[in-house]
């Protein structure tokens, strides 16, 4: 049976942006990470800024995004992908910098790089996913992992007597001067993602309007570290993550940073 | 324009920093390399040739700043002392996997750990050999004076783009700390967007345009046949720059029996040794390689064909002695005479050391 | 022409700038010049030190075994630095908290009374250029109009109107020093 569609502007739903490339991407099905860069990618179209754009990927699951948006690329060390950032946005100006971090890229070996690049203010976008648990390396705890919740390094469930508590680094960076801009989103559903993408590019036109930092965390799953099927993460996600990684804006500076 | 000023190695750093057309330094304080940083700070190069300058929160930071400037065709640097350049060395590895140019200058101290902030050649090992993981190397540059810690800013830039590699300048608290005259005739202005663009829209993160595929700056590669070619590749740069970049000079070579190879501030106070050695009616020349690496392997091997010892006197356990010794293949007597922790020798104790083993 | 001097004492005496103004007015007669302090956190109380070289020649080391003059400011010093005087050479000290005065008779020894003096004329800030004044006297190895002039290059424009009271402290520093043996 052959099955032809013929595209005209009547029946054409939904096109994916040049932007994103055509190969195929490694992540799990259900992964949030795959939307996340869905949404980038479709930012920096919309605003024009292929030609500007210098994506700052982590080391992490994410450490592939280079594969797949078509801009420019530096693929960060361990943790250091704001420090890298900060470089290539002082010293190009008139370019969209950002960087794409995980939890623990960013909340644990990157705590540093990350802070004092919030806290100078660097004009950058930091894309933010936090989904509880290292993904790469076969599914450790990370910094964010729930208490209870169980993880190769904590198959017992995270105990805080013995690994500390969960951290929302997002209303840590918000008390920084240098930063603009701080929200907390997710992509689960479609009026999820849209909002998300909104406030992707809020974040881009802070960081081209020399407004400071602006942090965008993205709660997500990862089914397959949480070992859970997709529809199961998704709901696990809504009635664990949520409650104490609460979304919405966190940060919304009304005036612009002090010279 | 010529200048000349009498300045510290570490001013002179900044100062040639900022003539050589650098876009940006990133660094963060340590004895006794700090005034690099403070230099560069009080002259406000942003002002001037719009070079950004950084204060980091760490060396980790820095040279991953660095890291990323580079990423974007730019002339970048850093500086630190030992125990900095210890925290660069994750970067460093990565700034040579990624094939990036740059300039880490290391005034070094006394280890191992917090050790000393007084002057040392203890980190030739970490420059030239074993800096961090993974089979890379480093173009390595020995100033002896203040004016080639000025110059070899120039240098190592002109290296590192030549190559795509990063480059050590490996000073001491010495040469960085003493105050020399130096002549500032080099001087360059940075490349212009267009001349960045001319000379890395090949490689670097210029932005992606309808002329080329994205750039993508990594030393990833988890294929590897692939991972095995890259590294292929770069051991060809490596031979290729081996044969090519030995710099060493040479003194009173001519009529010598011994001869003493001595790098960086332990050259300058061996030169005194060897005058001394000479006045006593001793035959002895004096070889510095300006590159640690690539190392003047060939023309050490050349002299140990004809002469009947080899002194090496360095401010550690015995480091570059090891590189000698490979060259030399035993073909003759090699010595090696060190202080370390900080302590520092004489030309009186060089001589003596001469007078004691060449007989 | 060569002259390796080392000037030690206090951290906080005005070692190190003491070596720099000699340095400025080296560069300013053509010399070759090299400043090596010994560099380090003991800068207020601890002892410093700082070799100058100054030669018509390229200088090798930087770092030196012996000394053709050693300027001492204090009892330490006086213990680590007095055996290093090259035969024939000179040693300059301050009397000011000395209890072991030089004892070697191969060299020539010169004292002040500089810390005292440069107290009793209220010119306790000039005590590091008095020094100097006393040196040049005995080691006219620059010129004091040398001096003058690395002063006016190697200070900001609103510290010139200390040069006067710097030309004094050297006049005065050349009248203070006085031949031991």
């Amino acid at each position: 049976m052959s099955f032809q569609v013929e595209i005209t502007p009547e029946n054409k739903v939904y096109g994916k942006t040049p932007l994103l490339t055509d190969n195929v991407m490694h992540y799990c099905p259900g992964c949030s990470h795959g939307t996340i860069h869905k949404l980038v990618a479709e930012v920096i179209e919309e605003m024009g800024l292929q030609d500007k754009t210098i994506g700052v990927s982590p080391v992490g699951c994410s450490v592939f995004a280079y594969n797949y948006i078509h801009i420019d690329w530096i693929q960060a060390a361990h943790g250091r992908a704001c420090a890298v950032a900060t470089a290539a946005k002082r010293l190009t100006p008139e370019k969209m910098v950002f960087t794409y971090q995980g939890d623990g890229d960013l909340s644990a070996i990157g705590t540093a790089e990350s802070i004092h690049a919030c806290n100078r203010g660097e004009n950058i976008v930091v894309i933010y996913v936090n989904n509880a648990i290292y993904g790469m390396t076969g599914g450790q705890m990370a910094p964010t992992t729930l208490l209870g919740m169980k993880t190769a390094t904590s198959p017992a469930g995270r105990e805080a007597a013995i690994h500390g508590y969960p951290y929302k680094i997002a209303e840590i960076v918000s008390m920084l001067d240098g930063v603009c801009y701080v929200t907390r989103q997710s992509v689960q559903s479609p009026a999820a993602a849209r909002k998300a993408k909104k406030a992707l590019r809020q974040a881009f036109e802070n960081a081209m309007a020399g407004k400071g930092l602006s942090f965008v965390e993205m709660v997500s799953s990862c089914n397959s570290g949480w070992k859970q099927s997709p529809v199961d993460a998704n709901k696990w996600m809504e009635e664990n993550m949520f409650p104490f990684y609460k979304l919405g804006d966190i940060k919304v500076a009304t005036e612009p940073k002090e010279a | 324009m010529e200048e000349i000023k009498l300045i510290k190695g570490n001013e002179a750093v900044a100062e040639g920093a900022i003539r050589s057309g650098c876009d940006g330094y990133f660094g963060y304080p340590i004895t006794p390399q700090s005034e690099v940083l403070e230099t560069l700070m009080e002259l406000r190069p942003w002002e001037s040739t719009g070079m950004v300058v950084v204060q980091a929160e760490s060396e980790v930071s820095s040279i991953n700043m660095v890291y990323g400037g580079a990423a974007c065709g730019k002339r970048v640097m850093t500086s630190s002392s030992s125990p900095g350049v210890s925290l660069m060395a994750e970067g460093l590895s990565y700034l040579a996997g990624a094939e990036l140019p740059c300039l880490v200058v290391n005034v070094q101290r006394g280890g191992p750990g917090l050790g000393t902030i007084q002057p040392s050649q203890a980190d030739y090992f970490q420059a030239v050999k074993g800096t961090a993981h993974g089979d890379f190397k480093m173009i390595v540059l020995a100033p002896n004076s203040v004016q080639e810690m000025y110059d070899h800013v120039f240098d190592g830039f002109d290296l590192a783009f030549k190559y795509r590699i990063p480059v050590m300048m490996l000073s001491d608290g010495i040469i960085g700390q003493m105050m020399e005259k130096v002549v500032m005739t080099r001087q360059r202005p940075r490349w212009t967007k267009e001349e960045v663009s001319q000379i890395s829209d090949s490689w670097a993160t210029l932005g992606k345009h309808a002329g080329r595929e994205k750039n993508v700056i990594t030393s990833l590669e988890l294929d590897s046949q692939i991972m095995e070619k890259r590294n292929e590749h770069l051991q060809a740069k490596y031979r290729k720059i081996e044969a090519a970049e030995v710099r060493f000079e040479e003194s009173q070579m001519e009529d010598a029996e011994y001869v003493v190879v001595a790098f960086g501030s332990s050259a300058r106070i061996a030169s005194e040794a060897v005058s001394m050695a000479r006045a006593a009616g001793m035959k002895v020349g004096l070889l510095r390689p300006i590159t640690l690496w690539p190392f003047p392997t060939k023309r050490i091997e050349e002299l140990a064909g004809r002469v009947k010892g080899f002194l090496v006197p360095e401010l550690n356990a015995g480091q570059m002695v090891e590189d000698v010794r490979l060259a030399v293949n035993g073909k003759v007597p090699v010595w090696h005479y060190g202080r370390m922790g900080g302590m520092i020798y004489s030309p009186e104790d060089i001589f003596n050391e001469l007078k004691n083993n060449a007989r | 022409m060569k002259e390796t001097v080392i000037i030690a004492g206090f951290g906080g005496q005005g070692v190190l700038s003491m070596g720099k103004i000699l340095a400025y007015a080296g560069i300013v007669q053509n010399f070759e010049v090299s400043w090596m302090p010994a560099y380090g956190p003991e800068m207020r109380g601890g002892t410093a030190n700082v070799t100058v070289i100054l030669s018509d020649k390229a200088i090798s080391s930087p770092i030196a075994g012996e000394f053709d003059t050693a300027v001492i400011l204090n009892q330490q010093s006086m213990d680590k630095f007095e055996s290093k005087v090259k035969p024939g050479g000179v040693l300059i000290y301050d009397t000011n908290g000395i209890t072991r005065h030089p004892e070697r008779t191969d060299i020539e020894v010169y004292a002040m009374d500089a810390t005292e003096e440069a107290a009793r004329r209220d010119m306790a800030r000039m005590f590091n250029t008095m020094v100097l004044g006393g040196y040049l006297a005995v080691r006219p190895v620059v010129k004091i109009e040398s001096i003058v002039e690395g002063l006016r290059k190697s200070l900001p424009e609103r510290a010139w109107k200390l040069i006067p009271a710097n030309e004094k402290a050297l006049a005065t520093g050349a009248e203070l020093i006085r031949k031991v043996r």
